[in-house]
């Protein structure tokens, strides 16, 4: 996928005027951030989880090394193949490798975030393999041509009436009289076209919540029971996942479950959490014959080590995105790639290059949400700072931004013309305020005055005022 | 720590009261002299950096931050009637300047002692009755970083709980942000004016008379939007109505009288 | 493609600031692996087997599961064409190649129909046996074997699972113990479901719509006084 992180703010400005965009965003915070709620306070134990969840990540990253050799092992013993690829390109050609062999001609799909992250369904469709989405929120963008607006519900930037306009053009034999005025029968409609598409793949590709180094296996989570029937029915079950995955034991997929649900919809466990294990035993009756691994790199391990590392510990659960107010209020597609939101303003920046997506971590107010519900205590806000900090470095921050900067850091480095300089400020911001006490435009302020009024000061600083109250008492506000 | 019977104050004006509502800079001063301390307010101070230390010109902030510590590290406590400016001195003076040993120490010295004003009054001095009536009803507005990073929450409303006369509805989507972001709001003018936008709706929503808040960048803005959409509520600081010196213009309001204001002696 | 293995395992390293684990490194790396000690426990399990049992009926349903108790195995083939009936549902089902469930006394329900395998396109119910139940969330843990084919868990519309009371336990990680203990060395299933609920998806304007692309209907059969 191009990414268009670049135009991040003329995609925002095109959201916020996007009036079906608006009322499907407005359906986030009545949702899933209430059902988060009701679902914390019902546990007692989430904070306690939460910093559990978070200790296990960082002890395995801290021996990643260790940690994949011994997945590979376990793998290997039951059957499955491990891949490793230090890049998308080396990811996509090891699956295509996979589908040729099998003489594969269509491949269903599991909801994966990394499958996007390697622009995995172009380049199959460009070899002749075609791509087939199975999580319904996946089939009906894949039916746009758009890109997941959300790490887990991609579709969500959609209304119901846009999903029924798309189905009537996507789906064909669809009869024109047949109504589509409710999501049940949107869904049962999807199904129905689904369904042959599973039984027909010679492929199927899931990512991995966690993958479990003490027994070889691939965890997924989903509600909707794709991913199962997209990795039970085919000869060949891929699974691609980053290698910040890895968790040791099934205990500690466990504890990190507790938090997963819980944070992304709220509910205390999803539908259905399937831990696969290599390729189906001598004497089962079902389940895949092969069973791969493909494990990424593309840029992860080069976080190792950086006050980006923490990010590593991401189990991509959404909780950040449904409560940032920038999210909600533009959707995932402004965002310009993959990743959105809150870990996507710290990881895009990590995968593209910070000169490609500066602006997501300058996005943010700071306002802390997105860590105060993260389950495993990621510092995102400290981690937007520190692309900032690259980024200015860099001398990539815009200009007016470092201009104006480097004024006003003249000033605060010298306390009497600071003092001077403020004066005169509020003195001409009062006079710009005359009578009615605020101002409607203002010079170099276009961006505040654009949409706000600027209140004006009443014309004298607090240390002007201070110092005539100080007067008779020389020694109040000197130095201690 | 042992606390002298009447501590030595340092008050961390903050830039925005500064420049834009001195009348914030008096009602800390009273309502920590009230509560039996002295209040000094270093000249020199400036600012805490936070411009700089947002836009990730990390060298400026760091000599800004110590300028402050090397103005504020005599005083008892330092207090600042902002939540967001004393959680820079609080959480990330330290973070900021960990890469010297010397000077990261003495920003955690500094950071125990420093607390955002209310907190200040009701955790450390724990004041628990405010000489002040105010007939009507109020909102408030929680600032995030007062909220998130300083857990400031039940302070301010147990406070105001105390003023004469004062009922204080409650906004919903009180954990929302309100858009402003520092530089934020002028970076990314369209999404700040979303979120001030759904912020005022809810103060509105209230029908609330004054909105209260503990920052002034969260009251400029706010104050600003209510006041290009033409809505009667007014703004002010929370200070301003615990310490019974909310009679003047809100904030953003027509202030003929204000043009030099003479404010009361604290305590007369 | 698997040539970057070393230069992987090298960046990470890299990035760690070390070289590979020495001999200890690596051994308490295996003590870790071989650490099997549950993480923190929600304390609403804290009851006895019978309160186990409730808890578990209480969320499965709350998960939009359907259970029914039965007292005994005998009744498992009443119960089945009763919900088949009740439901208005074919009497076709596929099974589980299951010796357990074969011994049940289906002749007593001649109507029904059973083909033992595992699950088809055209197949509209399915039943099999549970390997447990989770009490903390509600969950079943559908264990994948010659005799439990995992797609009866997925394929079919209606999902009929019977799951014998004492085989209720406090959490996943009671799952995963008794697996280490009845199944031994290579314990781990090719594939082992926690199923909580039917299939569902919100990813329409996040209403919640069961059958997604799993069943549309769980039906638990509880069943006392037996070691199933």
């Amino acid at each position: 996928m191009q990414p268009t992180t670049k135009d991040f703010p003329e995609n925002a400005r095109r959201a916020l005027g996007d009036v079906p965009l608006q009322a499907a965003l407005g359906n986030i915070a009545r949702g899933w951030q209430e059902k988060r709620t009701q679902a914390v306070a019902a546990l007692p134990e989430f904070e306690a989880l939460r910093t559990a969840a978070a200790a296990i990540k960082d002890h395995t990253i801290a021996h990643l090394d260790e940690y994949l050799e011994r997945f590979e092992s376990r793998v290997t013993e039951q059957g499955g193949t491990v891949h490793w690829c230090r890049s998308a390109e080396e990811a996509r050609h090891t699956i295509l490798a996979i589908c040729h062999r099998l003489n594969a001609r269509t491949v269903t799909k599991g909801k994966s975030m990394v499958a996007e992250e390697i622009g995995l369904n172009d380049f199959l469709g460009g070899h002749g393999i075609a791509p087939v989405e199975t999580d319904l929120g996946e089939h009906i963008i894949q039916l746009r041509k758009e890109a997941p607006s959300h790490i887990i519900a991609p579709a969500v930037h959609l209304t119901q009436a846009q999903v029924a306009e798309t189905f009537r053009a996507g789906h064909h034999g669809l009869p024109t009289n047949r109504r589509l005025d409710d999501a049940r029968v949107l869904v049962d409609e999807a199904r129905n076209v689904l369904r042959p598409r599973y039984f027909a793949a010679e492929v199927g590709i899931t990512g991995a919540n966690f993958l479990v180094a003490e027994t070889g296996s691939a965890v997924i989570v989903t509600n909707e029971g794709n991913a199962d029937l997209t990795q039970l029915l085919p000869k060949a079950h891929i699974v691609l996942a980053g290698i910040e995955k890895l968790v040791p034991t099934l205990e500690d997929a466990a504890t990190i479950l507790r938090v997963l649900a819980r944070s992304a919809t709220g509910q205390e466990m999803a539908a259905y959490t399937t831990f696969a294990t290599g390729p189906r035993r001598a004497r089962d009756v079902d389940g895949p014959e092969e069973f791969h691994v493909v494990l990424l790199d593309n840029g992860r391990s080069a976080l190792l080590g950086t006050e980006f590392q923490d990010i590593l510990r991401c189990i991509r659960c959404g909780a950040c995105l449904n409560h940032c107010p920038v999210y909600t209020g533009i959707g995932g597609h402004a965002y310009g790639w993959v990743y959105t939101g809150p870990m996507g303003a710290v990881l895009t920046p990590a995968l593209l290059g910070v000169a490609e997506a500066g602006h997501l971590p300058n996005a943010s107010t700071f306002c802390g949400r997105c860590e105060s519900v993260c389950p495993m205590r990621i510092p995102l806000p400290k981690m937007m700072r520190h692309w900032r900090e690259r980024e200015f470095a860099a001398h990539l921050a815009p200009h007016a931004i470092r201009r104006g900067l480097s004024w006003w850091a003249f000033f605060a480095r010298r306390p009497a013309l600071y003092r001077a300089a403020a004066g005169a400020l509020a003195r001409w911001l009062a006079l710009m305020g005359g009578r009615l006490g605020y101002v409607r435009t203002l010079p170099l302020a276009g961006g505040w005055t654009a949409v706000r009024d600027m209140p004006a000061p009443s014309g004298r600083t607090f240390q002007q005022l201070w110092a005539m109250r100080a007067q008779p008492a020389a020694k109040k506000g000197s130095r201690p | 720590m042992t606390t002298p019977a009447r501590p030595r104050v340092g008050l961390l004006v903050t830039c925005l009261v500064d420049l834009f509502r001195p009348e914030v800079g008096f009602a800390s001063v009273k309502l920590i002299e009230d509560a039996g301390c002295i209040v000094e307010v270093p000249r020199d101070q400036t600012c805490c950096g936070q411009p700089a230390y947002n836009s990730g010109d990390k060298a400026t902030a760091q000599e800004l931050a110590r300028n402050l510590i090397a103005l504020f590290e005599g005083y008892d406590y330092v207090a600042a009637p902002s939540g967001s400016c004393a959680g820079m001195l609080k959480v990330h003076f330290p973070a900021l300047l960990a890469d010297d040993p010397l000077w990261e120490n003495r920003a955690r010295r500094l950071a125990a002692r420093s607390f955002e004003l209310v907190s200040f009054l009701h955790d450390v001095l724990r004041v628990t009755k405010v000489a002040a009536a105010h007939a009507g009803t109020v909102t408030y507005h929680d600032g995030c970083s007062g909220l998130r990073e300083l857990g400031i929450k039940g302070q301010p409303r147990a406070l105001l709980g105390a003023v004469e006369g004062l009922a204080l509805k409650e906004l919903s989507a009180a954990e929302s942000c309100c858009g402003f972001g520092g530089l934020f709001c002028v970076k990314y003018p369209e999404i700040s004016n979303r979120m001030v936008g759904d912020k005022v709706a809810a103060v509105i929503d209230t029908g609330a008379a004054t909105l209260l808040a503990g920052d002034m960048g969260c009251l400029l803005n706010i104050a600003g939007k209510l006041s290009r959409l033409g809505a009667a509520v007014h703004c002010r600081h929370v200070a301003e109505v615990l310490a019974g010196m909310a009679n003047g213009p809100a904030i953003g309001q027509s202030a003929p009288a204000a043009k030099a204001p003479r404010p009361a002696r604290p305590g007369s | 493609m698997t040539g970057g293995r070393e230069q992987m395992l090298d960046s990470i390293r890299r990035g760690l600031g070390r070289g590979p684990l020495g001999e200890a490194g690596k051994a308490a790396i295996a003590a870790r692996l071989d650490d099997h000690r549950a993480g923190i426990i929600p304390a609403r399990t804290r009851r006895d087997p019978a309160g186990l049992i409730e808890l578990f009926i209480e969320l499965a349903v709350g998960a939009a599961a359907t259970v029914e108790r039965l007292d005994g195995p005998r009744r498992i083939p009443i119960a089945v064409a009763d919900y088949l009936a009740a439901h208005d549902l074919p009497r076709d089902l596929v099974m589980a190649p299951d010796p357990w469930l074969d011994r049940l006394l289906w002749a007593e329900r001649p109507k029904l129909k059973l083909r033992p395998g595992r699950a088809l396109a055209t197949d509209a119910t399915g039943i099999a046996r549970a390997f447990a139940g989770v009490a903390e969330t509600g969950t079943l843990a559908m264990v994948s074997s010659e005799t439990s084919p995992s797609t009866i868990s997925f394929v079919p519309d209606t999902h009929i699972v019977v799951l014998g009371a004492s085989r209720i336990v406090v959490s996943c990680e009671e799952v995963f113990a008794r697996l280490r203990r009845e199944a031994g060395a290579a314990f781990m299933p090719r594939s082992l479901h926690l199923i909580t609920g039917p299939s569902r998806t919100g990813d329409i304007e996040q209403r919640i719509v069961l059958g997604a692309h799993g069943p549309r209907r769980l039906h638990i059969l509880l069943v006392d006084g037996t070691e199933a």
